[in-house]
Order: structure tokens, then C-alpha cells, then sequence
């Protein structure tokens, strides 16, 4: 794969400083969205899916791990909620076995190996040295680690959390894997540099419940900023790569995947998204407004599809608090010509799935009608799907995968960028038009020539 | 066994392995799995899904997919021959026509039209039934008809199952016995209605409906696995609503919106620990004990052309009927049959069906045919079975009558009235001037069993593998023929009553002949039955003679019915699936005694 998931946790942004990044193009793929879930083949017809148990529509039988009184259970769960997987296993390669290349705007990071092998794992490590890791952002021989590794998130969990952590990645299969050696440039590479980043905008810290707020909210709080990390993608972040503390879950951007703004904003964020239609999306991948792909569709497919439903509610509450810019005029002027061009391609290619009022059928096929992707300012995600295609993740809830196919064979790049535009500034939709420059210069890493 | 099998390189024993991963390998797989049994299934051909191998950027290709045969079976490399009669040389069918059996993982499941019929309780009681109500001369000495030893009633849960499975569009005529206003009155009981209601009708079928009406029949939507709606089926497998482009039969469906082992069981089904899928595998044989009464698993070629034995405690050949009587055939499985003496049960009783058309030509009618589905269509089914009185009309059986839109697709279809020459400018003008504006009615007819109708293995021709071809010796009867020109001029009667400018009809007479199309309802040749001496399979499609061999498919159709074979085919294969789980695997050995 050449685009992974892990990408995510990278200090999203930085790309202003850093240039181009190194992100490889994927190999054409018909219907994936460079997922780094394995895309079946004939030697392989199923590797499109889960490999650890039957779907079944019931709650995950894990679930009730999160509050057990086991520690290697409750670590389970917590391994999930943190997601940890996707970037501690190289898609294809033995769990947690780490050596998963994470590309940066600065180069690639690989991650680690966490299994309890003695030598290249985590087995010699205490628990104090795996509590340094988590709390601190510092390795076991005292050099600091890349926040890459989100510890400015995990740093929130409480000691008993991470200890259940490290009690359950004992209990995985040891593998001997040595990292492979990252491939950052100077001064990058030099990890004392990380000391200067760490003054500047990171506060080791503990959650403390808010005693003013339910617990519900509190638990989600903590789900949200520790485990979950989710700011690392949606809060966008400062030149150097850090989160902007005062605009937290805003919405970012990350390896040519728009990350939502988590706010309650009226068109680009989730004023419209009721705590069940959240619940909804994070257990099953879909709900009413829309199928989670891309990078947010591997965390559905990872982690949050393996909560509990308690914990999906929490987690709801405490988004559903957050505040939002209300409802916001359309201010964009498409022009008409390009409007009326993008309209013909989208009767003639899209609404046999999106349906001519945009409607989609949810759960299924997207709606594209008041998408929140759909409008951010920046027309990424779009424009990426509809070159290379998107999958949406089989989750216990929605075992289909369903896929939409690639257009770059078929769409030149004005008509995508019309086709976008349509889509943009259509049924109530607003957001800026789409260029065809725009979509040349993702089309050289998603998607090849037209036939 | 090849000398060559190394021990070694042999996946490990499993405790069913399937022949064939269509429908029936993905139904039997599914419910073998889900009652926690460890499953392999061996599929000759590809890995196919709706992404990767028809999505909805390239489906609608009628030259890739019909004309060159995309998702068919390759004849260069496994082929069969026939001829019409027991005195006569039977040659290699070099290009498919009359029928289109698949390869690939999904088999004739992707390229289907969705049709999901259940057959009436009668047939199920074909023999008994006619005899009692006709007599012995109404089906003539050379006639083999039979009963299947399973009933609709007992079936009836396993239709349910398919139909919901599915995600059925259709409307009930029967709920618990009462007879329902808009369904098929003729049909047999029903537990519950259809999951989905009846797709949006277009004009040519409702232009049928109301004409038929009007002549005293009982028209009724086509049940059809193309979805009238989205669903979601009991596995948790979604279904999106059919967008009537007309591309179904011999098309994969690239808007998930037609019933498919892909669509409505696969994802679940390969999630499973025990479940695994290999592909590119050909079974060559199913290998038997010395005794030859017992099966110790199946030899296979994989997809890198090594041998390889897969050891099993249950053999389910799950490949398309011709397949699965010539691996019976070939393995040694039962006695073949040898018309001449009447003994013998492998390759016995293999039916077909009769098909003809009328046409309905108007002046002041746009139909717009290219808007269609796989089963979207209005039907009559009052000459299907024995819903009407056949006394004095010299043959038993019948078929449906409707009119389906399954999508007038250019390069296939262009009707055009009696006396048009079939080439050049004036045919050209015919086609123009007719294509929007034409209605077509197809007859659905049964083919009884016969005699001289069979199956063996070709004394000269071999595949690639140097096996030996089946041989298809098959012509239709005197049954046949009467039928079919009763059912085209009943639905000649409905076609006058349309109201058009010129009707068509297009009888079909002489020999059967396997060069133009017809349909891939293939049926018999090892057959269900009560009776060892008669049938290879009993009333649980196991294996008379090797007890762990299962062979549900419409081979073990007696005869064949009027209707589409895919409902009752998948019914059978549930039934199958029940008695080895809850009896076969508790006590291996004959379900049936003799």
C-alpha cells in the first residue's frame, strides 16, 4: 500500500514547511481508496476482509472488556479504542509487529515494534519505561520519541489505563522484527530535536473529569483526547506541526484526506449529525449522511466499530457539546457553464448510485445532499474519490463492502473538476469550485491518464 | 491419484469440501460454516467481485460480456458434445449458444437474471400426480418421469429462506392458503410475503397485464432478485435499488442491486475461520475407498497445475449440473446409465426446457425495451404444471407466459415483423422503424423426462486434462412440441388482445438444436428419487451408493419444471445442508435406508 493509515497521526500540516510529500502512488485500483485494509485478490480472495471473526450485527463480544476488573481484557478494549494496531502492523506483516512506513510531509517514520519479543519488541521494557513512552513521548534509552506516535494524546490516559495496555500486548504473539531505520532529513533525524518541540507544545498531563459535566460527557472527553486521539487528524495544526490549542477539532488535513471538522458547524461539520447518527457512523462505518472511506474508514474498521455501544455514546455527547458556526449562506458564484457541464456527467455516471436529487441511499450509497467532506473549502477528498475510487469498510454492523469504481480512465480532468464543482453547489451544497488544475495535481498520485 | 501427489504438500482434512462455489457452493458453504463445520471449496475458475470485475464504469458492455463470453465457461478448455439421438456421432460444442453455464467464483450466480421461482406442489409429485389424474397413457411408455421424494411442504421453509436471502422483489398469491389479489394464484402456500414489493412496471409488461386480464388469465409481477428497493438481508449483506439499466442476464451487476453469492453471502461467508475458498482449482475426481463406497476426499489441479488431494469427511458436489454428473461419472460413483437396458441411474433423466416468443408490433407505442431488469416482467402462469386440464391435449406439463423487460440490449435484440428479409437495407428500415415499439412475449415450457434423453461420457473426445467429454444425447418429444405450440397460442390469444399493428409468432420447431440461445436450464442426469434402481441421489441429494457424497444442484431435478430452476435449486441445497448438519454429521452414513 502505498498511502498508509498511519499517515494520520503525523503532524498533519506540516506540509507548508516541508514540501513535497513522499508519498508513493498507489497501484490502479479500481474500486479501493487506498485503504490499508488488503484488497482481495485471486491468490487471496479475502483479504478484502476482517480476519479476526465473523460479523454478526450483535454488539462486539468485546465490548464489555471496558470495564472489566482484567487488566489484559480491559487492555484489549483500550488497545482498540487507541487504534493502536493500524500503525503498529504493516498490512500484511504479524501484528503489532510494527515496521509500517508512515509517510510524513518530511519523510517516512516507521512504527514500532510492540510485541513482547525480548529483542526488537517491547518484552524487556518495564512498566515504567512503557509509562515514560505513553506519558512522556520518551523511549526506553531516553531519546525522545516523534509525535507521529500521538503521546501529546496518550499522555491524557491515567497510569492504570496504559498498564492494562502493556498487560494485554504481553499476551500477543512475540515476533522478532527490528525497526528499519526512519527515513528523516537533517535535522529531522537528530531526535534531540524533539526536546525543542516538546518545550514548545507539549505538557505531560493527566485527564481530570470536569466535575461540572456528566460523567457521560467525562467519558467521552477522555475517550476523545487520550485513547482516541482524534485531535492528532481534526485539530488542525501549526506550521510546526502541533495542534493549535485554541482551535481544537476545527478539521484537518492529512495525506490528501480532508479530516471533518468534529465542531457543530451548520454545513462542514456535524450540527446535523444527531449522538445516535454518531454512534451510528463510529460502530458500523455508516449512518444517514454518510459512509466513512479513507483513513477515518480504517479507524471505524479498527477501532471504534469495536467499542462498546456506552463508549459510542460518550463519545457522541461529548462532540455533540462542542461549539459550531451556525447556519452559513451559500457565498460561492459557480459559474453556470461549468454547473451545467458537471450536471450532464453527473446524470450520466453518478446517479445510478447518488440518485439524480442527490439523495444517495443511505447506509449504502452515500448522499451527497449536505455532505460535510463534500463541502469543506477544500475540495481533497472528492476529488480524490472520484479518481481512485473508495471502498467502505465491512464492520459487524455492515459486513458489505461496498465499493465506489475509479474515473480516472474515464474523466478527463475538467470534466472532474466540473463533475466536482456539480456536486459542490448542488441540492443546498456550497463550497468553492473545483479546478482542473486542482484535480492534475492529484491525479498524478491517485489515479493514471485518461483512456 | 496422480503418482506425482506428494502427502506432504496436501492441505490438511477438512470436513466437507465443495465442488463449485456458485450458488449452491455458497449456500451449502454458508450453512455447512455457520453450524461450525470446516469448509473448503474448490472453484475451477477466478476470484471475481462487483469492484474489480464489473463496476458500474465498464458493465454495461454487451460485446465483453455476452458476445465474447466473459464470465462463461472457456470451451477451448472443458466443453461437451452432443447430438439429438442414441444413433447418431455427437460432436464437441466448439462455442457456447443454446446454454451459458459459469466459471468463476459466483459461477452462473453473477450473470443471472434474478428469476426466483418456487415450483408448484405438483411437480414436486410428477409421476403420481399425472398418473392419478391422467393415467398411464397420457405419459406413454418411453416417458421417465418421477417424483422427487421431497415435498413442496417440506420445502417451503427453504424457498423462504432463499427468497429473503435474496431480497425478492415480488407479491405473494398464496399466504397460508389463502389466495392473494395481484400474486400468482396458482402458486403453492407461502409463510410469509415477499421481503420487497414489486419492481416499478414499464409499459410493454403492463400493456401484457392489462391485455391478459382481459382474456380471463391472472397476470402477476415477476418475482425477482433485483432489488425494488434497498435491503438488507438476514446476514447483514445490503442490497442497493435497481436502476432498470438492462444489463442482468450474462452481466455481473455493478450497483450491488441483483442477488448474487457476492452480494448477499460472500462477505460474511469469507470472514469465517473456517471457512476457505481456493481458487483456480479443478476438481479431476472424487476419490473413493477400494470398495468404492466410501469417498476419502477429491484430487485437484491448483491454479499452479499441481496435483493435490483435499481429504474430507463429506464430498458436496456443488459444480453446475454437467459437471457434477460427469465427476459421478468420472469418480465411479453409481451406475451409469445405459438407455437401451433402462438400467443404471448417472446421467439418467436429463431435461431441458422449450422456449418460444410472440412479438407485438405497434405504430403509436413508444415501449422503450432498453429500459429493463434481469426479471422485470408481468406473468401469467394459468398453463404452467397442472393448473389447467390437460385431458385430450396429447401432453402433460406446461410453462409461464409474460411479458420480461429484461433490457433489449442492440446487438441482441431486434425484432422485427414476419417477412422481413434478414439482411440488408430493408432490415436496417425493419429494425429502425420497430425497435422502440415492439413487445415481446416469451414462453417459459417444462421438458418431461425421456428415454432416449441422457447423459454419458464421450468414447472419443477428451479435454484438456485428457478426461473424457460428457456426451449430450437430447432432442425434444412429441410432449415437448405440443406443449410449447399450446403455450405460444395462448400467448398469441393475450398478444391480439394488446392492441398492436402485427403479431409475430415464433414457434419453436424441429430438433433441438444447441447453436442459438435458448436458456441455461439444464436439468437431471443424477437424479432424486425414492428408488435406488431409478434415481442416483435420495430424498436428501446424498449419494445411494457413497453416503458422503451430496450432489444438490438441478441435477437432481426429476424432469423439468416451468420455471426458473434458481429458486428450487437453492431450496434443495439448504434441505441438503440441514440433513448433514443435524443428522449426517451425528451419524455418518445413509440417510435413507434401502
Amino acid at each position: 500500500m502505498g498511502r498508509p493509515l498511519a499517515t494520520l497521526i503525523v503532524i498533519a500540516g506540516m506540509s507548508v514547511l516541508g514540501g513535497a510529500a513522499v508519498t508513493a502512488p498507489p497501484a490502479p485500483d479500481p474500486g479501493g481508496g487506498g485503504l490499508a485494509i488488503p484488497r482481495a485478490t485471486a491468490q487471496n480472495p479475502t483479504a478484502d476482509l476482517p480476519s479476526w471473526g465473523a460479523p454478526t450485527n450483535a454488539e462486539p463480544v468485546a465490548a464489555a472488556d471496558a470495564a472489566s476488573s482484567d487488566p489484559v481484557a480491559r487492555g484489549r478494549y483500550l488497545v482498540d479504542a487507541g487504534d493502536c494496531m493500524a500503525c503498529h502492523t504493516n498490512p500484511g506483516g504479524a501484528p503489532f509487529a510494527g515496521a509500517r512506513p508512515i509517510s510524513t510531509p518530511f519523510g517516512v517514520i516507521f512504527s514500532s515494534n510492540i510485541t513482547p519479543d525480548l529483542k526488537t519488541g517491547i518484552g524487556s521494557w518495564s512498566a515504567d519505561q512503557f509509562y515514560k513512552a505513553l506519558h512522556h513521548g520518551v523511549r526506553r534509552d531516553g531519546a525522545r520519541l516523534y509525535p507521529a506516535f500521538p503521546y501529546p494524546h496518550f499522555t491524557h490516559m491515567p497510569r492504570a489505563d496504559v498498564e492494562a495496555m502493556r498487560a494485554y500486548l504481553a499476551t500477543v504473539p512475540p515476533i522478532e522484527q527490528a525497526t528499519p531505520p526512519n527515513r528523516l532529513p537533517f535535522p529531522l533525524n537528530i531526535r534531540f530535536v524533539m526536546r525543542i518541540w516538546n518545550a514548545l507544545y507539549f505538557r505531560s498531563d493527566t485527564f481530570q473529569p470536569d466535575p461540572a459535566r456528566s460523567p457521560e460527557w467525562n467519558r467521552g472527553a477522555y475517550l476523545v483526547q487520550g485513547p482516541g486521539h482524534c485531535g492528532a487528524c481534526h485539530t488542525p495544526t501549526n506550521l510546526l506541526g502541533a495542534e493549535t490549542s485554541n482551535r481544537p477539532f476545527e478539521g484537518g488535513k492529512l495525506d490528501d484526506w480532508v479530516a471533518l471538522k468534529l465542531t457543530n458547524d451548520q454545513r462542514d461539520g456535524l450540527a446535523n449529525w444527531s449522538q445516535a447518527e454518531i454512534v451510528d457512523y463510529l460502530r458500523t462505518g455508516r449512518n444517514a449522511h454518510t459512509t466513512a472511506s479513507g483513513s477515518m474508514g480504517e479507524v471505524v474498521y479498527a477501532s471504534t466499530s469495536r467499542m462498546s455501544d456506552r463508549d459510542l455514546r460518550a463519545i457522541a455527547t461529548y462532540l455533540k457539546v462542542l461549539p459550531g458556526a451556525g447556519p452559513t449562506a451559500a457565498t460561492t458564484t459557480p459559474d453556470v457553464a461549468t454547473l451545467r457541464a458537471g450536471e450532464a456527467i453527473y446524470v450520466d455516471t453518478c446517479t445510478a448510485c447518488h440518485r439524480a436529487d442527490g439523495e444517495g441511499s443511505p447506509r449504502l450509497f452515500p448522499p451527497l445532499k449536505g455532505d460535510a467532506a463534500l463541502q469543506s473549502k477544500d475540495p481533497t477528498t472528492v476529488v480524490r474519490i472520484i479518481l481512485a475510487g473508495a471502498r467502505s469498510v465491512p464492520t459487524p454492523g455492515k459486513p458489505t463492502p461496498i465499493a465506489m469504481p475509479s474515473f480516472a480512465w474515464k474523466l478527463d480532468d475538467q470534466e472532474i473538476a466540473s463533475v466536482a464543482t456539480y456536486v459542490r453547489e448542488s441540492w443546498g451544497n456550497a463550497a468553492p469550485a473545483v479546478s482542473a488544475t486542482q484535480v492534475a495535481r492529484l491525479r498524478g498520485k491517485y489515479g493514471g491518464p485518461k483512456d | 491419484m496422480d503418482q506425482e501427489l506428494s502427502v506432504a504438500q496436501d492441505p490438511a482434512p477438512v470436513d466437507a469440501v465443495l465442488v463449485g462455489f456458485g450458488w449452491t457452493g455458497a449456500i451449502m458453504a454458508e450453512a455447512l460454516t455457520a453450524a461450525g463445520l470446516n469448509v473448503v471449496a474448490l472453484e475451477r475458475g477466478g476470484w471475481r467481485d462487483t469492484p474489480a470485475d464489473f463496476a458500474t464504469t465498464f458493465d454495461q458492455d454487451e460485446l465483453r460480456y455476452f458476445w465474447r463470453h466473459r464470465l462463461f465457461q472457456n470451451v477451448a478448455h472443458e466443453t461437451l458434445t452432443f447430438r439429438n439421438k442414441p444413433d447418431q456421432v455427437a460432436l464437441p460444442m466448439r462455442r457456447l449458444g443454446s446454454f451459458l453455464p459459469g466459471s468463476g467464483v459466483g459461477g452462473g450466480g453473477v450473470h443471472w437474471n434474478g428469476q426466483v421461482w418456487r415450483f408448484l406442489p405438483s411437480d414436486f409429485i410428477a409421476r403420481s400426480h399425472n398418473l392419478s389424474r391422467y393415467g398411464q397413457a397420457a405419459l406413454g411408455p418411453e416417458m421417465t418421469i418421477q417424483d422427487y421424494g421431497v415435498t413442496y411442504a417440506e420445502l417451503e421453509p427453504y424457498y423462504d429462506r432463499f427468497e429473503y436471502l435474496c431480497g425478492v422483489s415480488g407479491r405473494a398469491g398464496n399466504l397460508g392458503g389463502v389466495v392473494q389479489a395481484g400474486g400468482n394464484p396458482f402458486e403453492g402456500p407461502r409463510s410469509r410475503e415477499y421481503p420487497n414489493p414489486p419492481m416499478e412496471m414499464t409499459y410493454g409488461p403492463t400493456l401484457f397485464a392489462d391485455a391478459a386480464a382481459r382474456v380471463g388469465l391472472h397476470p402477476f409481477p415477476h418475482p425477482s432478485a433485483n432489488m425494488s428497493r434497498a435491503y438488507t438481508n438476514p446476514l447483514g449483506l445490503q442490497l442497493g435499488p435497481c436502476t432498470y439499466c438492462g444489463f442482468c442476464e450474462k452481466f455481473g451487476c455493478g450497483n450491488y442491486s441483483k442477488a448474487s453469492p457476492q452480494t448477499t453471502i460472500l462477505p460474511v461467508l469469507l470472514a469465517r475461520p473456517n471457512f476457505t475458498l481456493r481458487t483456480g482449482c479443478e476438481v479431476l475426481k472424487v476419490e473413493l475407498t477400494a470398495d468404492g463406497k466410501h469417498a476419502t476426499g477429491v484430487s485437484y489441479r491448483d491454479e499452479t497445475g499441481a496435483a493435490r488431494f483435499q481429504a474430507a469427511g463429506v464430498v458436496v458436489l456443488a459444480a453446475f449440473i454437467l459437471e457434477n454428473v460427469r465427476l459421478m461419472l468420472l469418480s465411479g460413483i453409481g451406475k451409469p446409465y445405459d438407455p437401451r437396458t433402462g438400467d443404471g441411474v448417472i446421467g439418467r433423466n436429463y431435461a431441458y426446457q422449450v422456449t418460444s416468443s410472440v412479438n407485438v408490433f405497434y405504430d403509436d407505442k413508444l415501449i422503450n425495451p432498453f429500459i429493463g431488469a434481469g426479471s422485470l416482467g408481468m406473468i401469467v402462469d394459468d398453463f404452467n404444471g397442472d393448473n389447467f386440464d390437460h385431458a385430450g391435449k396429447g401432453f402433460i406439463g406446461g410453462g409461464y407466459i409474460g411479458v420480461v423487460n429484461t433490457g433489449a440490449r442492440p446487438i441482441e435484440s431486434h425484432p422485427t415483423p414476419d417477412k422481413t428479409p434478414a439482411w440488408g437495407s430493408a432490415w436496417k428500415r425493419a429494425v429502425a422503424a420497430n425497435y422502440l415499439k415492439t413487445v415481446s412475449i416469451a414462453t417459459h415450457g417444462a421438458v418431461m423426462s425421456h428415454r432416449n434423453n441422457y447423459l454419458d461420457l464421450d468414447p472419443t473426445y477428451r479435454d484438456t486434462l485428457g478426461r473424457p467429454m460428457l456426451r449430450m444425447t437430447f432432442d425434444f418429444t412429441d410432449n415437448e412440441h405440443r406443449m410449447s405450440d399450446f403455450l405460444t397460442e395462448r400467448a398469441g390469444d393475450v398478444a391480439r388482445a394488446m392492441g398492436g399493428r402485427e403479431v409475430r409468432l415464433n414457434k419453436r420447431t424441429g430438433d433441438y438444436d444447441i447453436v442459438p440461445y435458448q436458456t441455461t436450464h439444464n436439468t437431471g442426469g443424477a437424479i432424486m428419487g425414492n428408488d435406488p434402481k431409478t434415481s442416483a441421489l435420495n430424498r436428501f441429494l446424498q449419494s445411494w451408493d457413497v453416503p458422503n457424497v451430496f450432489a444438490p444442484g438441478a441435477n437432481a431435478f426429476p424432469q423439468n419444471a416451468g420455471y426458473n430452476p434458481a429458486g428450487t435449486v437453492a431450496a434443495l441445497t439448504y434441505w441438503c445442508a440441514e440433513a448433514i448438519t443435524t443428522s449426517f454429521m451425528k451419524s455418518p452414513g445413509p440417510l435413507v435406508q434401502t
